[in-house]
């Protein structure tokens, strides 16, 4: 991580209230040049609300915001923005490459759109209308029309969410791709291991306020507790006492297991129940990262 | 950028202007293709008030009826490519999410809304060639070209307080809820502005009320172009509908920034 690589987008003691609630209680954020930036937090949280602020689409209450060194609300700043919101449905009987060309048109020097196509996935699907393709083709024509313009800096709220691996696997090498290319990126997700793909620096939100803002390598996710799941007779009580559980559920004729170092346990399991089946092992969910955020800030 | 390579300051000049336009050219075209790959909105947009002159104007129509229907139709037509394409489509944007995208990349604030008007305009011009045209072959009805000109003039005008209305209600009323709204509008305005026949043979409450509506005011600048009577002066007609365009647009504009 480069922290005198330039600032693009900043939020500084933003405020943002709403009629009957205060959404924004001051947060300070910053994304710079060949970086991303996860904002994790769960609904509610202000992600959507600290992206609108950056881009231009509601006015801090109080505090400064800056893009690209000056008022998002000016559209000169907003030449060298990309952005995928988390849900728009683009017009169904215009075709991709229509949709393409159209948000091209609105920058000053816009890549080729074969280019565009390209980094997308999109080139077998130039053609197709928009209503026609799949919710995850359609996300990827969003993300496209993210990046026609060269950005300097790219908002994507949720860009993968509804996306199969394959995709999700595409998606963050475009992503990579930009970044190495210079551009600064401000990802909101749900899911840990596409902050961990992705981002070198991490803010999470909780109630309007930054409970955390970290380098990805300080928030050591590797060593996160790991979520196992495994149809198999070994009683509960008994896998409680092994070394690493920190948890067990039985459900049905499922176990349910939180394990740190997961891969001792994993091979526990094993050795302990031949007959042990529909073995799962997942990255710790957000939900746990954030509690233990929570308990580190207190 | 290659193409910057500047040889002189008028093609640097034009090139800018090219670059600026961009945009508006672009958000035009998608406007037009939208609107005609939607036979749904298209085909009744285009077809039906020159059916309705058909039948009323020229095969049921005695009288003047081919001349009146001809006026007020060219302002009938207008109607639904300016409320719906406005009411529903941006009631549609909005709440997919296409109008908040459309904020946050550098389109230029108005090119969206340009784009709809022109589309509404082209479409009502479209409408008073078909119905003008109609009316020459099958109703027999000689019009000057200045009285075409007119005509088509009017056309163009209804597009601007009509569009207005229509965003008023897309951008207050829901999807779902929009077609209903706009019809609720369209066709007892329709009917009460003396469109679909003169006032006279209405009620006289009827002609009392109609000073209420735009599309009254766009029919008395219609009918004296084809030499029938009408009420009230030009100006007057204009300053009314001018009027309704800046109020429409205002409240729909406070709406629009209130939601966001």
């Amino acid at each position: 991580m480069d922290p005198i690589a330039p600032s693009l987008a900043r939020l500084q003691q933003v405020q943002v209230r709403y009629r009957d609630h205060t959404a924004l209680q001051g947060i300070d954020l910053q994304v710079r040049a060949g970086q991303v930036l996860a904002l994790l937090g769960r609904n509610g949280a202000g992600k959507s609300t600290a992206i609108s602020v950056l881009l231009g689409l509601r006015r801090a209450d109080a505090g400064q915001v800056e893009l690209l060194g000056g008022d998002p609300q000016q559209r000169s700043r907003r030449l060298g923005l990309g952005v995928m919101l988390q849900s728009t449905s683009l017009p169904p009987m215009l075709q991709v490459d229509e949709l393409v060309a159209q948000a091209s048109a609105c920058y000053p020097d816009p890549m080729p759109l074969q280019e565009i196509l390209q980094r997308a996935g999109l080139q077998a699907l130039a053609r197709r209308r928009y209503g026609q393709l799949s919710g995850g083709q359609q996300r990827a024509v969003q993300f496209a029309i993210a990046l026609c313009g060269r950005p300097r800096v790219l908002f994507l709220d949720e860009p993968t969410t509804g996306l199969d691996i394959q995709a999700r696997q595409a998606m963050w090498q475009a992503i990579r791709q930009l970044v190495a290319e210079g551009c600064g990126v401000l990802l909101t997700t749900h899911y840990l291991e596409e902050a961990e793909a992705l981002a070198q620096q991490v803010v999470v939100l909780e109630q309007g306020r930054v409970l955390a803002d970290a380098p990805l390598s300080e928030l050591r996710l590797a060593d996160r507790p790991r979520r196992i799941r495994c149809r198999s007779v070994l009683p509960a009580e008994d896998v409680q006492q092994w070394p690493g559980v920190q948890q067990v559920q039985r459900d049905g004729e499922h176990l349910q297991l939180l394990a740190s170092p997961a891969e001792p346990v994993v091979a526990r399991l094993l050795a302990a129940d031949a007959q042990l089946r529909e073995l799962e092992v997942q990255g710790a969910a957000l939900a746990d990262a954030f509690l233990d955020m929570t308990r580190e800030a207190a | 950028m290659n193409t910057m390579t500047r040889t002189g300051t008028t093609p640097a000049l034009a090139s800018a202007w090219h670059q600026a336009l961009r945009p508006y050219r672009a958000e035009l075209v998608a406007e037009l293709r939208r609107a005609w790959r939607t036979p749904a909105f298209a085909v009744p947009s285009l077809l039906f008030p020159v059916l309705f002159y058909l039948l009323f104007g020229v095969l049921l129509g005695r009288g003047h009826a081919p001349l009146y229907l001809l006026a007020t139709y060219c302002v009938f037509g207008a109607m639904a490519p300016a409320l719906f394409g406005f009411g529903v489509q941006l009631a549609l944007d909005r709440e997919g999410g296409l109008l908040t995208l459309k904020r946050a990349l550098p389109i230029p604030a108005a090119a969206p809304l340009l784009a709809r008007l022109a589309m509404a305009v082209m479409f009502a011009l479209l409408v008073a060639s078909l119905l003008i045209g109609a009316a020459h072959v099958l109703g027999g009805v000689r019009l000057q070209a200045l009285q075409v000109l007119q005509l088509m003039a009017v056309a163009g005008l209804a597009a601007l307080p009509l569009g207005a209305i229509g965003l008023l209600i897309g951008s207050h009323v829901s999807a779902s809820a929009a077609p209903a709204m706009v019809n609720l509008v369209y066709l007892p305005l329709a009917l009460l502005s003396g469109l679909w026949l003169p006032l006279s043979a209405l009620p006289v409450l009827f002609s009392t009320m109609a000073p209420l509506w735009p599309t009254w005011h766009l029919a008395q600048l219609a009918l004296p172009v084809v030499g029938l009577p009408s009420a009230g002066s030009i100006g007057g007609h204009l300053l009314v509908l001018l009027a309704v365009t800046a109020v429409a647009l205002l409240l729909a504009r406070r709406r629009l920034r209130r939601i966001g």
